[in-house]
């Protein structure tokens, strides 16, 4: 087991598109520890993509249950090959990720989401999920196909999102 | 050693006073950091953190007439600080109500005893002349936890017959 080193962005690689993981091996086990290991040794690192770490393929780790004031959650989380199936509802959120150090922004993602995706051993899981916990899912996931949330970044400002005026047409 | 200088410029707004600015201080020396531009009021509205090659008198003479060209004032402060302070809010409060004078002096008045530090403030005047409505949005730390700063709220909105809310900011670090 070991702590990687981090891919920071404006490293090229993190643009990369991650190939599918096609054979669920001892390998595949080592890459997950060390992701854990890495995601833990970041300071309240909720999510992890082997991507992060060079490592090109659909693996995601996410683990929420230790984020304040989250109440629905799944645990820890081995997400591989993961595929958002349905999504509802869209909501502002505060991100930040460890691949781009000391920034924050607000990113729009979907409310509820329903995932598909491998665990460890290859076998395929369905998971309903919502708020934080399908938040970083989505984060996550972006890593895969080579996005990150700055890609996805709204106004700091304006959360009341302000209607548009239309000027009336006045009748003949 | 090289410094930061806040530079403050305020004037009549138009197109092009961002970039005539920052090419006159790119092509002097000059390092930019954090800037934060605003339109307020028809007004334009910047402050920006300058390191440049010299001092606070080279910077002043070197931004004096670009300013001045463009209707601009300046204002050049020297700071202490640095980039890569960041702190992380962690509580938005988001008030409304029918404009009058009052609002931001009691509300923030009441969030500051009860612990809240203010770390970004915006606030507009919308509606219209007969019928101002005042909208704030501020974001914090709060540093005695947020039900102090729920129960403060919730008082002076009463008092004030305005709309208040408090909403927790969790980042999301993945």
């Amino acid at each position: 087991m070991a702590v990687l080193e981090i891919l920071t962005y404006p490293d090229e690689r993190l643009k990369r598109l991650s190939r599918p993981v096609e054979v669920f091996d001892e390998a595949l086990d080592g890459t997950l520890c060390d992701l854990e290991q890495t995601r833990r040794a970041g300071p309240g690192t909720v999510g992890i993509a082997a991507p992060q770490v060079g490592c090109f393929q659909r693996i995601v780790i996410v683990d929420v249950s230790g984020a304040r004031k989250v109440s629905r959650h799944h645990g820890h989380l081995v997400l591989i090959n993961p595929e958002i199936i349905h999504w509802e509802g869209l909501a502002v959120g505060r991100e930040g990720c460890l691949s781009v150090p000391d920034y924050t922004g607000n990113v729009v993602r979907a409310e509820r989401i329903t995932l598909e995706a491998a665990d460890a051993r290859g076998l395929r899981q369905r998971y309903e999920m919502d708020g934080y916990e399908a938040r970083a899912v989505q984060h996550e996931i972006d890593h895969l196909d080579g996005l990150l949330f700055i890609d996805r970044l709204v106004s700091r400002r304006n959360d009341l999102f302000r209607r548009k005026v239309y000027q009336q047409v006045p009748e003949q | 050693m090289h410094k930061w200088y806040m530079l403050t410029l305020v004037g009549q707004d138009r197109p092009g006073i961002v970039a005539g600015v920052t090419a006159a201080l790119y092509e002097g020396g000059c390092h930019l950091g954090e800037a934060s531009m605003m339109r307020l009021g028809a007004n334009f509205t910047i402050m920006l953190m300058v390191r440049p090659d010299g001092d606070l008198r080279s910077l002043t003479q070197l931004v004096a007439p670009v300013a001045e060209s463009m209707g601009l004032h300046c204002h050049v402060d020297a700071i202490e600080g640095d980039l890569h302070q960041h702190v992380l809010p962690d509580v938005r409060v988001t008030v409304c109500g029918a404009d009058r004078p009052g609002i931001v002096a009691t509300v923030t008045g009441a969030l500051a005893e009860a612990g809240l530090n203010i770390l970004d403030l915006e606030s507009d005047v919308a509606g219209t002349d007969q019928k101002p409505i005042y909208i704030m949005q501020i974001e914090g730390v709060a540093r005695e936890g947020a039900e102090a700063l729920e129960s403060a709220l919730r008082i002076v909105a009463q008092a004030q017959g305005i709309e208040a809310k408090l909403s927790a900011i969790d980042t999301l670090i993945g």
